[in-house]
């Protein structure tokens, strides 16, 4: 009997677990609520690893779990004291012995084939059409166009109030307080809060961008899931990688920081403006200005964080 | 010669006896982990909703995470592992009178206490100029850790791992030692049980490995303190370094925490079989392969840190590599019971839930060893889930088996089995609802060490925390049947499981008297 709910309340488990590839489908950015598998992918690199992870590794970890479930309730049943009470003498197959090591052995061989191809594709930076240089600060980002200087680094923080005003605030009650700011600050419209900045990072649609990605005090890790990109942001070292995001996906997508960073690691989220070839010249052409949504980026474009405080990018 | 007992100081505070210094580990050990769950249930509390409702301070949020992570690991897995049940069992297993130095083992233990008053201290005073207290995670990382944390906080907690260091290298120097020379008349290294096969890896391992930490810790210190730049880029140091020396201990550390949980299972899954363990110089020699692959995997806990495409691939194929012997460990159990004659025993029910929950997070262990996956969840809750379900619902599950399987040999009274059976079901029901749910927030990609998060993350944290308030009554029934045990006295047989129980310290009384095997017992 307590076999039997063992085996239970473990099937469920597994339920979830295997529901896990179905949901990764869905046309939307960002998280899901209630999310089993990966955010939806719109580059190249994470189209391969939604593809390992959802057709190779998520079917032969479940496969595993339920083989090694089923075969100790087959055991747990089979020779329970009552149904065997002599137990055998057999401590020793040598056949046995060797197919449960060679067996995993080649599971692993199959599986590592793949992950080396994904490693080298994702980790050997081709032709980038665009240079972005990020620098993870204390608790922002800061974004620089090497090769179009009259684009002023600027940093990206997050549309929040104080730390110290949002204890037991829920996050109604924290919107609603942002909403309620002057038209010159930073607003959420509608994007989600915690994931959302003042000033997103700008980059055309299928091209590849190359990220040199640095920080100039702790180390922080900048981040995309659907983007498929992770990379720690390094004092004294740039990281580089890349992504192409696929023709079509147009669109805003998020991250955030992935090292912990010290005290607003949670609230340093990452905005990544995806807009076609042409809107992107525009944008260049235009001294890299932004639409009203980002109330304080348009006004000064470097200056302002979201607290009102000054804040340059060259002062830290 | 009679049972001599010293009197109640002498013999607690000054003890040489391998047993009560296995005790006093034990006590400590569920002390520490009383800590390290009160922190990690006020976590689970606070990310119940999105929001900010019980820390005011995301520092301090922080501080509770990286102290819950220390302290379980260095006050609670280890000293129950090792010094609890290595301590007490290693020596009966083996037919020793004692550990080789009984002193050693008094100054293992007391340090432990001392390294904990450090930390507890830390929390206290100032860490970061957000609050006080170390909040970089257990793993501090510097500049983090260095010019992050200026005031005495981490300090405290430098001294007092330093202390736990050295605490586990004398104990790891006792169980070498007793192990190779103190083994009774017959008892072969390959007759040897595999607890003390565990331990006895497990104790090369804390002594190759510390020392690193050890060396670290005083480049932290000095970089903190003297004006050196081991880890400041500024200086000319590399933080990345840090990082390489770090989990050159922090690896092999998880198979430290692990190895002798291996072992305690085995024991318990051969006596409620009522068969001999199968493949037994397979199951030791697998734990060897472990060890000895463990130390040199480690860099893939830093697939992100921009290392050379080339060295990801070394690391990757190599950590792929200790899903053989982890396989052959889970398949011999299984072999153990095939045939088997086996009783559903409370020891025998968390064996079996150790098996199976290791199973789980060795497969994830195997995803997130390929280094192009490893983008997408790295430093994600589905690290959070994996590690926990190969510690908190691995070893932790094989502490509480041995603890059940052993509790009358230690004590001599029995526990009432429906209250120990309805421990097993809250825990079980509760840490799984807890950690199970936190692979969907991994692959969606909620990063760890968030105090807040974006409601889109709220449903599996909910279920999240329900999980962690049904752990708790687990707890809490843990303790109420321990204090039942010993309220109402139940006598315990020398062998209380019959006559499958066939290790060494069944043939003693239970408890075992206070100095044992004044004749050496002879295996034939």
């Amino acid at each position: 009997m307590r076999i039997s709910r063992l085996a239970t309340s473990s099937a469920f488990t597994l339920l979830g677990l295997a529901s896990a590839v179905t949901a990764f489908a869905e046309g939307k950015n960002g998280p899901t609520d209630g999310g089993l598998g990966l955010q939806r992918s719109v580059t190249p690199v994470m189209d391969s690893i939604t593809n390992i992870t959802n057709y190779w590794i998520v079917p032969l970890m479940i496969g595993i779990v339920i083989f090694v479930l089923v075969l100790m309730v087959i055991i747990l049943i089979k020779f329970r004291a009552k149904a065997n009470p002599n137990p055998s003498k057999t401590s020793h197959n040598t056949m046995l012995e060797v197919v449960w090591t060679l067996v995993p052995v080649i599971i692993l061989v199959i599986l590592v084939i793949p992950s080396m191809k994904l490693l080298y594709y994702q980790d050997v930076i081709p032709e980038a059409g665009l240079v972005v240089k990020v620098t993870g600060n204390t608790w922002n980002w800061e974004y620089a166009y090497p090769d179009h200087e009259n684009v002023d680094p600027y940093i990206s923080n997050i549309v929040d109030i104080p730390n110290d005003e949002k204890f037991g605030l829920s996050h109604p009650q924290i919107i609603a307080k942002i909403e309620a700011r002057p038209a010159d600050e930073p607003r959420l419209d509608g994007r989600p809060y915690l994931l959302a900045s003042d000033a997103p990072l700008v980059v055309p649609v299928d091209t590849v961008v190359k990220l040199l990605v640095t920080s100039n005090n702790n180390i922080h890790a900048f981040s995309v899931a659907q983007f498929g990109i992770k990379i720690d942001a390094i004092p004294g070292k740039i990281n580089e990688t890349w992504f192409k995001v696929h023709a079509g996906e147009e669109g805003t997508y998020y991250g955030q920081c992935s090292e912990i960073c010290g005290v607003n690691h949670s609230f340093m989220p990452i905005e990544v403006m995806v807009v076609s070839k042409a809107k992107f010249e525009n944008w260049l052409a235009s001294d890299g200005q932004f639409s009203a949504q980002y109330a304080s980026a348009k006004e000064t474009p470097n200056t302002l964080n979201i607290t009102g405080a000054v804040q340059t990018a060259a002062a830290k | 010669m009679s049972d001599h007992k010293p009197k109640f100081f002498t013999r607690w505070l000054f003890s040489t006896n391998h047993k009560d210094i296995g005790t006093l580990y034990l006590v400590f050990s569920i002390l520490g982990g009383l800590i390290g769950g009160y922190l990690s249930f006020m976590m689970r509390m606070e990310l119940m909703d999105p929001g900010m409702q019980y820390f005011a301070s995301p520092h301090k949020f922080s501080m509770f995470a990286s102290m819950h992570g220390l302290l379980m690991i260095f006050f609670m897995v280890m000293p129950a592992v090792i010094g609890g049940f290595g301590n007490w069992f290693v020596p009966l297993m083996i037919g020793a009178p004692d550990m080789a130095f009984p002193r050693m083992n008094n100054l293992s233990f007391w340090l432990l206490p001392v390294a904990l008053i450090c930390l507890l201290i830390s929390m206290f005073v100032p860490g970061s100029p957000s609050g006080n207290g170390f909040a970089g995670g257990w793993v501090m990382y510097p500049p983090l850790s260095t010019s992050g944390h200026p005031g005495p906080a981490f300090d405290f907690v430098i001294i007092g791992l330093l202390a736990a260091g050295f605490s586990s290298i004398f104990g790891a120097i006792n169980f070498i030692t007793t192990i190779f020379n103190m083994r009774a008349p017959g008892m072969t290294i390959h007759k040897m049980p595999l607890l003390a096969w565990g331990v006895l890896v497990t104790s090369w391992l804390l002594l190759l490995s510390l020392p690193v930490l050890a060396a670290s810790l005083i480049m932290l210190f000095t970089d903190r303190n003297a004006g050196t730049g081991f880890f400041d880029p500024s200086m000319g140091g590399d933080p990345v370094m840090f990082q390489h020396l770090f989990w050159f201990f922090g690896h092999p550390e998880v198979y430290i925490m692990v190895l002798p949980a291996f072992g305690i299972i085995s024991h318990i899954v051969s006596t409620f079989s009522r068969k001999p363990i199968f493949g037994y110089l397979g199951m030791a020699y697998a734990m060897v392969a472990i060890g000895v692959v463990g130390f040199v995997v480690w860099a893939h806990h830093m697939f992100t840190v921009g290392m050379d495409v080339d060295l990801k691939a070394y690391f990757m194929a190599a950590t792929m590599i200790i899903a053989v012997p982890t396989g052959i460990k889970i398949f011999s159990w299984l072999a153990t019971m095939w045939g088997g004659s086996i009783r559903m025993t409370i020891p025998m029910m968390w064996a079996q839930a150790f098996i199976f929950m290791f199973v789980i997070g060795g497969v994830t262990g195997v995803h997130m060893a390929s280094a192009g996956l490893d983008t997408s969840i790295h430093d994600t809750y589905y690290i959070v889930s994996h590690f926990h379900y190969v510690l908190a619902l691995g070893a932790v599950f094989a502490m509480f088996a041995g603890f059940t399987y052993w509790f009358g040999k230690m004590s001599g009274y029995l526990y009432n089995k429906w209250l120990a059976a309805a421990h097993f079901w809250f825990f079980f029901i509760g840490v799984n609802m807890i950690f199970f749910p936190q692979h969907f927030l991994g692959l969606q990609g909620m990063p760890r060490r968030y105090v807040d998060y974006p409601a889109e993350f709220a449903f599996w944290n909910k279920v999240s925390s329900i999980g962690a308030i049904v752990t708790l009554v687990g707890v809490i029934l843990f303790l109420i049947w321990i204090i039942e045990a010993f309220w109402v006295k139940r006598k315990a047989a020398d062998n209380y499981w019959g006559e499958e129980a066939n290790t060494l310290e069944w043939t003693l009384s239970s408890p075992p008297p206070f100095h044992q095997y004044e004749v050496l017992p002879k295996i034939k």
